[in-house]
């Protein structure tokens, strides 16, 4: 009966190990809820729209597992400037003739042009491994496809040419809830939102980090850092062109650039405010 | 001579019979496959309201025959359906039952039982031939005595198996009408299954004394083999459904069953999954029973039982050895036709939300292999000889902590906004080099190479060879020739690897690996040339083991089994908010991927209630060995008394 009991204390404490360095050992990844489809409501902006094809691009379009820096497959940020180039290309076997075409069909034919190393292994480039991303796992309407156009025309610094939706616009089966582009209501909501929070600190953010300045400090000697410049004036170039000026101590290229096409005016105005001391909730 | 050749009747027609049956088990399954639809398919024609209206959506109205002309439909046969889009009403809440934990619970509980039911039969069918061939009957006994600890657990899996089937049915019915409709015969082919193995599995195990000589033990070899067969084609079939939901086929796009059961079931993942889990079948039966033996080891006091359950601890601990080397090679084939079949499936499995699940499955195999090792360093101690092969010890432990360490260390680090602001990275300058496949590869290899060394060194503690061949002059030069070859080479193209693409660098674990398994191959091989003759040098003392050495077998059963849970956790989360991957959503109210300790928490959970009932199912042979036991001192008891009754009556 003792060596019983030792043998279920010995086994008991070995699953409890394996499960404690599960729990306390690694870290916590939530992983994400099941995709919902995109559904607008009511009128958007371009800028509105990009931002949802960004979100897309990174959430549930999947794009970035693969289109990344580690080499999975081309980095697309350039894409709508190469895609004339492509459209000529001997290779190309589609029928797209423009750059908002191209892409189109680049998502939902992968194979119709393969970029030179990134085709399926044996089929000398001319198959891609891509899926086309509007069926199947990934399964995007055609209004989300449309907004990730539009985010890589924009990212890639050429003209939007995708036609926003009408009001109603994508909302394919109407059983699933709409899932609105969300305004901030307040500056805590903003620096949440924007994920402010992650690398700076402000009495609004409960747990920030110390990657870039204390914006609860910077507003109390933000009107001397430049020559010219108001405080509020300082603070918005800081957000939207946040390698203009960099603190001491921190490195550029660390914040995102392209907050000025992913907030509101109103989110803009909250956050300088904030930072300003102008509000405290 | 009348009744030796009706005897020899018997027996031969007995296994003509069996026989016959194995040879037409293929073509009753194949004659199946492609019997009719309509008769099957009508057992499933009770159609829901969502699943109609998909129907008159989806479904062509009229076909057209082989002349061209349009062969009218009758509306009244069964027709398969596309994929229903479920909506949570579509989920029976029963009793506030957690749908998802129940079915979790079930299956995993399931799997645990018919893993160790499919694997025991294998080596238990191996260890039995030997005897035959080698005439020792220690490893009749052993057989029989393995098998007689699985039996329970035939009752169990398919208790659970049951569970399973109506938790699924109760729980899941919009599912599981789509499965049936895809995978009817299938279904019905499995259930006939049973049967044949019942058949099997109880002649087998019953008939083990009375068929212990001669032309009976040619039978019961038959039937033992009668039983693999028909427990493989139970595992391949059920299979078939774990790698249809993940990576369908014999369908259209719309999830629209195409008529050919045998497309639905030979999907892309099907053989990697086959293979995976027969070689692992194998290792769990093998660590399972050897945590019976060292359970017997250490609650005997008889130095005959412990010296018995000394050897079949490690018999069955080789077994268990011989099914995890393998396994690492067949889970990278699985894993490359998951990328082969759906490139996001297989980055949202390696280097997505599951990514530092494979931290911790390296800590458990790394567990496993310092169990391992360690209980061959103890198994030493058995033989006074092997005391020249001491000095090896250390070198080779710390050789395995260094790849273990390797193998563990995370890509990314977890670190607070402070540390990642010192660090500069969210890669360690130093540790971040060991975090990617180049080193993790090389930690593997080099694992495996340690582990089959301190297995090597074990296998010639106690003997030399006698011969005076050249294999007895220069083998052992060979080998370690052939282990320094293989190790630098691996270190080489681990090395390397950093520095070309990444592309390029996947290809590089072809060659490790190979590396790993020549030496595995030839230096088996060249040992068997070595000791062609050889004699021993000393006493080799079983049951002459540590006591803390039969902890390490229990170690490596729990292990095993906890990693079981994990990985069928990941097999199965990967498919995400999909019962059928890109075909049919789980739309139910519980379609959300658990969160790794969530995992790692039922996991134990089930653990701990398999364990209790393994321990059910290793206290029921010991049971009945001490009934059977009373009963023959009762009776030896009461002869006694009756020559007594009789002296005293003279």
């Amino acid at each position: 009966m003792g060596q019983l009991l030792k043998i279920v204390v010995f086994s008991l404490c070995v699953v409890c190990g394996f499960a404690g360095y599960t729990t306390f050992g690694l870290p916590l990844i939530i992983p994400e809820a099941p995709p919902v489809e995109e559904k607008l409501t009511g009128e958007i902006t371009m800028d509105q729209y990009i931002a949802l094809g960004k979100k897309i691009f990174e959430g549930k379009g999947t794009c970035t597992l693969c289109h990344n820096s580690l080499g999975r497959a081309p980095l697309l940020e350039q894409v709508a400037q190469v895609a004339p180039e492509r459209l000529k290309d001997p290779r190309y076997k589609g029928k797209a003739t423009t750059t908002e075409e191209y892409i189109h069909e680049s998502m939902v034919e992968p194979s119709a042009y393969v970029v030179a190393g990134f085709g399926k292994k044996g089929t000398n480039d001319t198959v891609s491994p891509m899926p086309n991303i509007s069926k199947g796992a990934i399964g995007l309407s055609d209004v989300e496809i449309g907004a990730v156009i539009a985010f890589l025309q924009d990212v890639g610094g050429t003209e939007v040419t995708v036609a926003l939706p009408s009001g109603d616009a994508g909302a394919g089966s109407t059983e699933e809830e709409p899932a609105e582009i969300k305004v901030a209501e307040n500056a805590k909501e903003a620096f949440s939102k924007f994920g402010c929070d992650t690398c700076h600190m402000h009495p609004l953010i409960e747990e920030g980090g110390d990657m870039g300045p204390d914006l609860g400090k910077v507003g109390a000697t933000a009107g001397t850092r430049k020559e010219g410049y108001s405080a509020e004036r300082f603070i918005r170039e800081s957000i939207v062109n946040p390698n203009a000026v960099i603190a001491e101590g921190f490195d550029a290229d660390t914040m995102p650039d392209d907050f000025a096409t992913q907030m509101t005016v109103s989110e803009l105005d909250m956050i300088i405010n904030a930072i300003l001391g102008n509000e405290s909730s | 001579m009348l009744l030796t050749l009706k005897r020899a009747f018997r027996y031969r027609g007995a296994a003509a019979i069996v026989a016959i049956l194995v040879a037409i088990s293929p073509l009753f399954v194949y004659a199946a496959l492609n019997f009719g639809s309509s008769s099957l398919y009508g057992m499933v024609s009770a159609t829901p309201a969502y699943a109609e209206e998909a129907a008159q959506a989806e479904a062509p109205a009229q076909e057209e025959g082989q002349d061209g002309a349009v062969e009218a439909e009758d509306p009244n046969m069964w027709k398969p359906l596309p994929a229903p889009k479920l909506e949570t009403k579509d989920y029976p809440i029963v009793a506030g039952i957690n749908s998802r934990l129940a079915v979790w619970f079930a299956a995993q509980l399931h799997l645990f039982f018919a893993a160790f039911v499919l694997g025991v039969p294998i080596f238990v069918w191996v260890i039995e031939f030997i005897g035959v061939v080698t005439k020792d009957p220690r490893y009749d006994n052993m057989a029989h005595e393995f098998m007689k600890v699985s039996m329970t657990g035939f009752s169990l899996a398919a208790s659970f198996g049951g569970l399973l089937s109506i938790l699924l049915v109760v729980l899941y019915p919009g599912f599981m009408q789509y499965m049936v409709g895809v995978f009817g015969k299938v279904m019905v082919i499995y259930a006939l299954m049973f049967f044949a193995e019942s058949f099997f599995v109880y002649t087998y195990y019953y008939g083990w004394d009375k068929m212990a000589e001669g032309g009976l033990k040619k039978l019961h070899l038959f039937l033992g083999l009668g039983l693999n067969s028909s427990g493989m084609v139970l595992m391949v079939l059920s299979n078939s459904w774990a790698s249809f939901m993940m990576a369908p086929s014999g369908i259209d796009d719309a999830g629209v069953f195409l008529g050919d059961s045998w497309a639905a079931i030979a999907g892309h993942l099907w053989n990697p999954l086959n293979l995976h889990r027969f070689i692992a079948n194998i290792a769990y039966g093998g660590s399972l029973t050897a945590a019976y033996a060292a359970f017997k080891f250490l609650t005997t006091d008889s130095k005959e039982d412990r010296a018995h359950y000394d050897w079949m601890g490690y018999t069955s601990f080789v077994i268990a050895m011989v099914g995890l080397l393998p396994l690492p090679f067949a889970g990278y084939w699985l894993t490359k036709e998951v990328y082969d079949y759906s490139q996001q499936m297989g980055i949202t499995l390696m280097g997505g939300v599951f990514a530092w699940l494979f931290i911790l499955q390296a800590v458990l195999i790394g567990a496993i292999f310092l169990s391992a090792n360690y209980y061959l360093w103890c198994s030493l101690g058995r033989a006074e000889a092997s005391k020249r092969f001491y000095y090896m010890i250390q070198p080779l432990g710390v050789v395995i902590v260094i790849a273990f360490l390797m193998w563990f260390t995370p890509h990314t680090l977890i670190m607070t906004s402070k540390e990642l602001t010192q660090i500069g990275d969210a890669h360690h300058p130093l540790l971040g080099y060991f975090g990617v496949m180049a080193a993790k590869n090389t930690a593997v290899n080099t694992l495996i190479l340690s582990t089959f060394l301190s297995f090597q060194l074990f296998r010639r503690a106690n003997i030399r060879p006698t011969g005076d061949g050249f294999w007895a002059q220069y083998g052992t030069t060979i080998q370690v020739a052939l282990y320094i070859a293989a190790e630098t080479n691996i270190i080489s193209l681990g090395i390397w690897s950093y520095f070309i693409p990444a592309n390029v660098r996947i290809g590089l674990s072809v060659p490790q690996v190979s590396s790993t398994a020549v030496v595995l191959i030839l230096s088996t091989i060249i040992d068997t040339l070595i000791f062609k003759k050889s004699a021993d040098i000393g006493e080799f003392k079983w049951g002459h083991m540590p006591i803390r050495s039969q902890y390490t077998l229990f170690m490596l059963a729990v292990s095993f089994t906890w990693l079981m849970g994990l990985m069928g956790y990941c097999r199965s989360a990967i498919r995400q908010h999909w019962h059928v991957y890109t075909v049919l959503r789980d739309n139910s109210v519980n379609a959300f991927t658990p969160t790794l300790p969530f995992a790692a928490w039922m996991v134990t959970a089930i653990v701990l209630v398999f364990m209790a009932l393994v321990f059910f199912m290793f206290w029921m042979p010991i049971l009945a060995a001490k009934k059977k036991e009373a009963k023959k001192s009762k009776v030896a008891g009461g002869d006694l008394h009756g020559v007594i009754g009789a002296t005293a009556g003279e």
